[in-house]
């Protein structure tokens, strides 16, 4: 079966827009690390300075899976590995 | 194929280009943007490690000036490294520091109209197969070889190796991880100001300075910190309470 690159170039398109929704769970995961670091540093103002940066780094180990996601939407859009 | 995304496609790039190309051994070679942003931020650097290391050779017993910046990042870059690694600190402040400041400029590069280096995969695979190489240099430098059989194995007791495959990748995994983390921040600052710039033509006068300041300064000031961090906390973990060899 033939398809032509237009077609082609929406369905990447729809795959990029489909392949970013895997930023909804490093945003949650993201906002409940900074909500129990928020709390901690209530609980105990004197630590502040571990509990940022164990929250930071955290949140960038929990940040990759998003980043995979926005990574397939930039090639599919950009570098167009289906066209043929 | 220039018209397929994006109705006014040709205005947003940020894209890597090829500027010169030569052939190397019968392969087709090509010096690209990368290599030309690369080269600045070295050049850049290697003046200012010239001139802290004038700085520091005629330093005076009170320091001022230049001198005292230049003593500040060193204490503070050995600060970050020993608070993380504690007493195996001593050998890593070196390399530690160089990919923390290189990281650091070269994200930030974007704000003297550079395109980031650390925005082509090439840059960063290399900093973390570095990081990679390193981190198993000190697991043997520092644990006996039949506790790095037992690590392997670890789940299961010793003379049971079915679990090994797993470990392996999950080694196998850290470079990856490590440089497509940085790759693809660095990279998805890139392409929002570019598409900024692009599709919004000349409303885009001032007020994408405040989005400058998070792209490239607040996101790449993160993201070298976390790059140095995960590697100091692999090679502690590595590192463990072994003692040096």
């Amino acid at each position: 079966m033939d398809f032509n690159e237009n077609f082609i170039l929406g369905c990447s398109a729809i795959g990029a827009g489909l392949a970013v929704i895997a930023g909804i769970g490093p945003g949650v995961g993201q906002g409940i690390a900074a909500g129990h670091a928020a709390a901690a540093v209530g609980r105990n103002p004197g630590a502040i300075g571990d509990i940022r940066s164990t929250m930071l780094l955290g949140q960038a180990v929990a940040e990759t899976t998003g980043l995979y996601g926005l990574l397939v939407a930039i090639l599919l859009l950009f570098v167009k590995p289906l066209l043929p | 194929m220039q018209q397929g995304i994006l109705l006014s496609g040709s205005d947003v790039d940020f894209m890597i280009h090829g500027i010169f190309q030569y052939s190397f051994f019968g392969h087709q070679v090509w010096i690209t943007t990368s290599h030309v942003c690369i080269l600045i931020v070295m050049l850049i650097l290697t003046g200012f490690a010239i001139a802290a290391n004038r700085a520091i050779v005629k330093g005076s017993e009170v320091p001022g000036g230049f001198q005292n910046v230049v003593e500040l990042i060193v204490e503070k870059l050995d600060g970050v490294v020993d608070s993380s690694m504690g007493k195996a600190a001593n050998g890593y402040y070196n390399y530690i520091g160089t990919v923390f400041i290189f990281i650091l400029f070269s994200n930030i590069s974007g704000l003297l109209g550079l395109r980031p280096p650390t925005a082509d995969y090439g840059v960063t695979l290399p900093l973390a197969l570095i990081t990679f190489a390193m981190i198993r240099f000190s697991k043997w430098k520092y644990q006996k070889p039949l506790t790095i059989w037992e690590d392997y194995c670890s789940p299961l007791p010793k003379w049971l190796p079915i679990w090994m495959p797993i470990n392996v990748i999950s080694n196998l995994a850290v470079p990856v991880s490590l440089s497509l983390r940085l790759f693809a921040n660095v990279l998805s600052g890139t392409a929002m100001m570019a598409l900024i710039y692009g599709l919004l033509g000349k409303f885009a006068t001032v007020w994408p300075a405040a989005l400058h300041v998070y792209f490239d300064l607040f996101s790449g000031a993160i993201q070298t910190y976390v790059f140095c961090m995960l590697t100091m906390t692999y090679i502690s973990n590595e590192i463990g309470d072994g003692v040096r060899r």
